[in-house]
């Protein structure tokens, strides 16, 4: 059973986050994680300011819970199933991280310029950190899903928005890489 | 007990992200990298199997464990939110190194300025919900 305590492979954790598609499928739920943001707009009001808003957010409550459940895996993940938490990266890609500053790549699971608490004192980190979740939230909402939602769910049932929709993800992603990233780093 | 099951799914979903190193900011930078198979393996895994559930659970008209019929929505049809929409999001995705379950399971693990891309995630969806009248869907 050691190599639950190693990271694991892409064939091991594909197919799991499969099952969790599965699971909720048959509880006769849906997979999608981005759709809780709107959930925590209307429990904090915002359906006085905009109709978007405006649902009964009990029916969602248990999308929250879910939520929830993934916060404590992440927690068990990290503090009791973990014997390294380094990421083995292809070295190419230590290399070039390292020469953009991100000094602790191959070492850990995320560069310390942005999740160590230094950052809070950072605000160039702290912008990063401001408008990569702005995007996020605004780019989800508005493509009508994430990762889960799209990529995983909707690819699933061979719906074509959900394929423009991750195009897109990808377009975004490649550009930020590839484009903004030698601007900024 | 059904919130114990939302609970049960939420802490194994957070536990397959984290182990995966799908919720690793260095992960998505090396993915959009093209620099390792690891991330379209975990994708093209979940997303190939996936497809051969949804048709089997179509194919048999399986029934949720409640009777209910499984159905998943089909999205509206529109060419461009879901191409603006992606980008945007691509955009951030790639920026703070996560999507909206890693942000959560980052927290769980302890990283606290993740708190502040889950902050700010919840602003830009109200952004856009009091934008959403005024742009192209």
């Amino acid at each position: 059973m050691n190599w639950i305590y190693e990271p694991w492979s892409w064939y091991v954790s594909g197919p799991l986050i499969t099952l969790v598609m599965f699971l909720l499928l048959m509880i006769g739920k849906k997979f999608g994680m981005s759709s809780n943001l709107r959930t925590m707009c209307t429990i904090c009001g915002a359906g006085k300011t905009a109709d978007f808003f405006k649902f009964d957010w009990r029916a969602q409550r248990w999308n929250l819970v879910v939520v929830l459940g993934v916060i404590i895996g992440g927690f068990i993940a990290e503090n009791y199933l973990s014997n390294t938490i380094d990421v083995d990266l292809n070295p190419n890609v230590v290399t070039d991280l390292q020469a953009k500053g991100f000094n602790n790549a191959g070492n850990g699971y995320m560069p310390d310029m942005l999740f160590s608490n230094d950052v809070f004192t950072d605000p160039k980190g702290l912008a990063i950190l401001i408008i990569g979740g702005l995007l996020v939230g605004f780019g989800a909402r508005y493509a009508g899903g994430c990762t889960s939602g799209h990529a995983i769910s909707g690819l699933s049932d061979l719906q074509l928005p959900s394929l423009i929709a991750v195009i897109g993800f990808f377009i975004g992603g490649l550009v930020m890489i590839h484009l903004i990233f030698p601007l900024i780093f | 007990m059904r919130t114990i099951i939302y609970l049960a799914i939420g802490i194994f979903f957070g536990i397959v992200l984290f182990k995966s190193e799908a919720a690793s900011w260095f992960r998505i930078y090396e993915m959009f990298q093209f620099a390792s198979f690891h991330m379209y393996g975990i994708i093209g895994s979940a997303v190939g199997l996936g497809i051969i559930v949804v048709q089997l659970i179509k194919r048999f008209s399986i029934k949720s464990i409640y009777g209910e019929k499984i159905s998943i929505a089909p999205k509206e049809k529109s060419y461009s939110r879901y191409i603006l929409g992606g980008i945007i999001f691509g955009l951030g995705w790639a920026l703070a190194g996560a999507c909206p379950g890693p942000m959560f399971v980052l927290a769980g693990a302890g990283y606290l300025p993740i708190l502040i891309v889950i902050a700010a995630s919840i602003l830009g969806t109200f952004l856009y919900g009091l934008l959403r009248d005024k742009l192209p869907h």
